[in-house]
């Protein structure tokens, strides 16, 4: 399997989790998508590294993991404090700078 | 052969249950079927020779994130679905039209470039010695870095949900 095919899934999969942050409402499945994003870098990130034959690749792997924990933590942190005051995860309802 | 096989069976696992994520209205259901993605991703992590790249995505995205997804999920039990009414018309077709956009436009760059000769690797790729090599010789400031993010990620972490000091700062609604 040439590397461009790794390359082409990660494109796909960072679309689809694209298509769920537009799509869905409920903020933990936005947050869920994202997390599909940064899966797809990985890959996309794997990939390189395979055809260049080094590991910086995998490098960068284990900081956007590094990055994605302390970001999980953070968002489900806002999205617990959102729900004990609004009551609802629906971000559609979370519009309080709408006017 | 066996590759390509293992490829394209991990391939469409990963497709699969990403789009069945994004389509379940539960969010336990969209959790599980990420964990089906994540599973298929470290296989082909594996088929990369990233060994512990795949096994660092089994245990902390399978076993860390996706479980404080569940943790939170179930701390949020059923009002955390979507409600009924739709705020925004087009929300649906628009968020498909630009996805769609955005992965043909990916897709097509990706196309034009020829990524199909392979250089060749050297005998420890991808194992804990070679990442441990590079991440404490050529990256070791960004390794500190991220290790002083995750510090703030905790902290922030803990500020964010404390109900007890810190509410008379926020007018005490929390």
């Amino acid at each position: 399997m040439s590397v461009g095919a790794y390359v082409v899934l990660s494109a796909i999969l960072f679309a689809i989790g694209a298509l769920g942050v537009l799509s869905r409402r409920n903020a933990l499945v936005v947050f869920m998508s994202i997390e599909l994003m940064f899966n797809a870098v990985n890959l996309a990130f794997v990939g390189f590294a395979r055809y260049w034959g080094n590991m910086t690749g995998h490098a960068l792997v284990v900081f956007v993991l590094a990055f994605a924990a302390a970001e999980v933590v953070v968002g489900l942190a806002i999205i617990v404090n959102i729900f004990r005051r609004r009551d609802t995860v629906d971000v559609d309802d979370i519009d309080l700078l709408r006017g | 052969m066996i590759e390509t096989i293992l490829f394209i069976v991990f391939a469409a696992a990963a497709i699969g249950s990403s789009l069945l994520m994004i389509t379940r209205s539960k969010p336990v259901h969209a959790a599980i079927s990420f964990l089906g993605t994540l599973v298929s991703l470290a296989g082909l992590f594996l088929l990369m020779f990233a060994q512990f790249v795949a096994v660092l995505q089994i245990i902390v995205y399978a076993g860390a994130i996706l479980v404080l997804f569940l943790f939170v999920i179930m701390m949020l039990h059923v009002r955390s679905g979507e409600g009924p009414e739709v705020k925004l018309k087009f929300q649906r077709p628009l968020a498909l039209a630009l996805a769609t956009l955005l992965g043909l436009g990916l897709v097509y760059v990706v196309a034009a470039t020829d990524l199909s000769g392979v250089h060749e690797l050297p005998a420890d790729m991808g194992t804990v010695e070679a990442i441990g090599e590079a991440l404490f010789t050529s990256y070791v400031l960004p390794f500190e870095v991220a290790a002083v993010l995750l510090l703030i990620g905790l902290l922030g972490a803990v500020a964010l949900t404390s109900k007890d000091e810190d509410s008379s700062d926020e007018g005490g609604s929390a």
